[in-house]
């Protein structure tokens, strides 16, 4: 995975503590051209990966990204799976059974054998499949080696004690996709707990990570404690604690915290993104430095010893 | 909420669920395979084979007054969905009940657990922005926003419409903030989409301790993401204006509590929320369970979205109500 990944809340107008800013996204991107544009600038920036939901306008932006091959040929997408809005809503309307009917792809009770027969044979594993199906169509043609659950299911599952799907989507995910399945979550030491002891070792998980324990169940020093011990591949989000935080502060902190593979974050304006790139490279050039410097002292003193010797 | 109440419940280190109880065969069927809980279709049931000690009711609010009642006579503490019931003399008597019986008893008002609005009752209480003058409840989000098919929630005898399911939340925060809301000057209750209950409320409203103000609700607006709800009081000494995510607090004098400065001041609900040990939805769902499992187990007070709170919540809709023509 990249050092850095492009995210979508600013796109949808998910602002985590402001409904005024939250308005002010939704009016910027009202059209489909000002994603795009925004996406020219990060990956102009050097991201060329983008972190996002299934919601209905990717299809657009995937439709975008097909139509001009050679200008995103290193563009991957990360799908974040489902856009919960949707199922939710279809829920209160027409029931579970009646959500299931709309959104399993084919005819479901009838022609369409896996389905029917998922349906018939109470196979939940089998619908949950061919969810995933419908979900992915729209990236149809486009390079998604990661593929999320999205935190609202990865954790009511968890709390469900339906640890099963969450082990049949990561088998799903590789065999269908040829992809890694990712996990997002709010409850990441606990999330790695279940993962592995279902035998999903050193699993891609995304995880709010900051400086002041925001969305971090568990605590802080857990989430710190787990990550030096390197025993699952990070992706932090939230790492401005939802605004909370000076972005340098911010930055500094989790770009120096071991073993986070990347970092998501979101942006609307070309001075953001260019910024926070900036801030992520300086941080990860120092840290190199730092741990040059750091191992050619242990050299030379070795080689002190060496020579007393 | 069902579904979700249980996640946390299952999550949480101090519960052992110990029986499930619905009506739709499939969420059964799940329930029982994959997560091995032992499942009913009938509470009743439920209660005599499992014997828990505490009963969560997440049911379409007709069924709160039969149900929880039953399960008070049972002895077990409850927690029950939000609005607690169809009417005020339902709600009155499962209270007087519960204090009879001496059972735990909370009702899911969730925003009392929402970091910025506790500050704002905080402020409030402490008279830090003077004298309340008025005061403006506000609810706006996408629930109902075309003609649709049917369900409980549009039927006004099973607790739906804007009414009883979204401005309750508001009414509920303004009662516990301020204080409960004893009359209604002016009422309109409108339909917008649904055939048979309101989908927009706007109501003129006067407190016990003196002050009025204004209710401003409407489930049928879609330039919401999702349900935004916000107070803004105004004081003799300041305003405040907040919301689920953001709290802006203007202070005219020099009298100034710890932590804010004169002019405006503007906290996050990071700022202000506590970590909760598992997340699902929101710090509020987690909080309100967790206060609920330590009222049970004698933690602390119990005294946050009791039902006599709830029963005085139902008292404001229902004046609310009579007043429109609705």
């Amino acid at each position: 995975m990249e050092r850095i990944i492009f995210g979508d809340n600013q796109f949808f107008a998910v602002n985590h503590i402001s409904d005024e800013k939250s308005r002010a996204q939704s009016i910027k991107f009202k059209d489909d051209s000002a994603i795009i544009k925004t996406l020219d600038i990060a990956i102009a920036a050097g991201i060329n990966t983008f972190m996002c939901t299934t919601h209905d306008r990717i299809a657009n932006i995937c439709e975008i990204v097909r139509k001009n091959p050679e200008k995103y040929k290193d563009f991957k997408m990360y799908p974040c799976m489902p856009y919960a809005h949707k199922y939710a809503n279809a829920v209160t309307d027409l029931g579970i059974a009646g959500t299931l009917k709309q959104y399993v792809p084919g005819n479901f009770l009838g022609s369409m054998f896996k389905g029917g027969v998922a349906y018939l044979s109470k196979d939940y594993i089998s619908i949950m499949e061919l969810l995933i199906d419908s979900e992915m169509k729209m990236f149809k043609g486009i390079n998604t080696p990661v593929i999320f659950l999205q935190n609202v299911i990865t954790d009511l599952l968890m709390g469900l004690g339906m640890d099963e799907f969450l082990v049949a989507y990561a088998k799903y995910i590789r065999e269908k996709y040829n992809a890694e399945p990712g996990f997002i979550t709010m409850n990441l030491p606990k999330l790695l707990g279940v993962l592995e002891k279902n035998g999903i070792t050193n699993p891609i998980i995304c995880a709010s990570i900051n400086k002041v324990n925001f969305r971090m169940s568990g605590g802080k020093d857990l989430y710190e404690k787990i990550l030096k011990e390197g025993r699952c591949r990070v992706i932090a989000m939230q790492v401005l604690g939802g605004g909370a935080i000076p972005a340098g502060e911010a930055l500094e902190y989790v770009s120096n915290l071991p073993n986070v593979e990347s970092i998501l974050f979101g942006a609307s304006s070309k001075q953001n993104i260019d910024n926070t790139v900036e801030t992520i490279n300086y941080q990860d050039q120092r840290k190199k430095e730092k741990f040059i410097t750091q191992k050619n002292l242990e050299i030379e003193s070795a080689s002190k010893v060496f020579k007393m010797n | 909420m069902g579904l979700s109440h249980l996640s946390i419940l299952g999550a949480h280190p101090k519960v052992e669920i110990v029986g499930v109880c619905d009506t739709s065969k499939m969420v059964v069927e799940v329930l029982e395979r994959y997560s091995g809980y032992k499942c009913f279709s009938d509470y009743l049931k439920m209660v005599e084979e499992s014997c828990p000690d505490a009963v969560f009711v997440s049911v379409p609010t007709k069924y709160h007054y039969p149900m929880v009642k039953e399960l008070l006579k049972k002895g077990v503490h409850v927690f029950t969905e939000k609005p607690f019931c169809l009417n005020p003399e339902e709600s009155n008597e499962l209270t007087q009940l519960a204090k009879k019986v001496g059972v735990v008893n909370q009702v899911g008002y969730h925003n009392k657990f929402v970091g910025t609005f506790r500050e704002v009752k905080k402020l409030v209480k402490e008279g830090t922005i003077g004298e309340i003058t008025h005061f403006q409840g506000e609810a706006y989000g996408p629930v109902v926003i075309k003609k649709k098919s049917e369900t409980w929630r549009s039927d006004p005898t099973e607790g739906g419409g804007c009414l009883m399911d979204y401005a309750s939340h508001v009414i509920d925060l303004i009662n516990d903030i301020i204080s409960p809301i004893e009359s209604c000057k002016g009422s309109i209750l409108k339909s917008i989409y649904s055939k048979n209950v309101d989908d927009s409320v706007y109501a003129l409203v006067g407190t016990k301790s003196g002050t009025s103000g204004v209710i401003s609700v409407n489930w049928s607006d879609d330039t919401y993401r999702k349900m935004s709800t916000s107070v803004t009081i105004i004081g003799t000494e300041g305003k405040i204006i907040s919301d689920a995510n953001e709290l802006k607090v203007f202070f005219k004098g020099d009298k100034l509590p710890k932590g804010y400065s004169k002019g405006w001041n503007v906290k996050y609900v990071t700022d202000l929320t506590e970590e909760v040990n598992f997340y699902l939805r929101g710090e509020e769902y987690s909080a309100q369970i967790d206060y609920f499992i330590k009222s049970v187990s004698a933690e602390n007070s119990s005294d946050i979205n009791t039902f006599d709170s709830a029963w005085k919540t139902d008292k404001s809709i229902s004046l609310i109500k009579n007043q429109s023509s609705f």
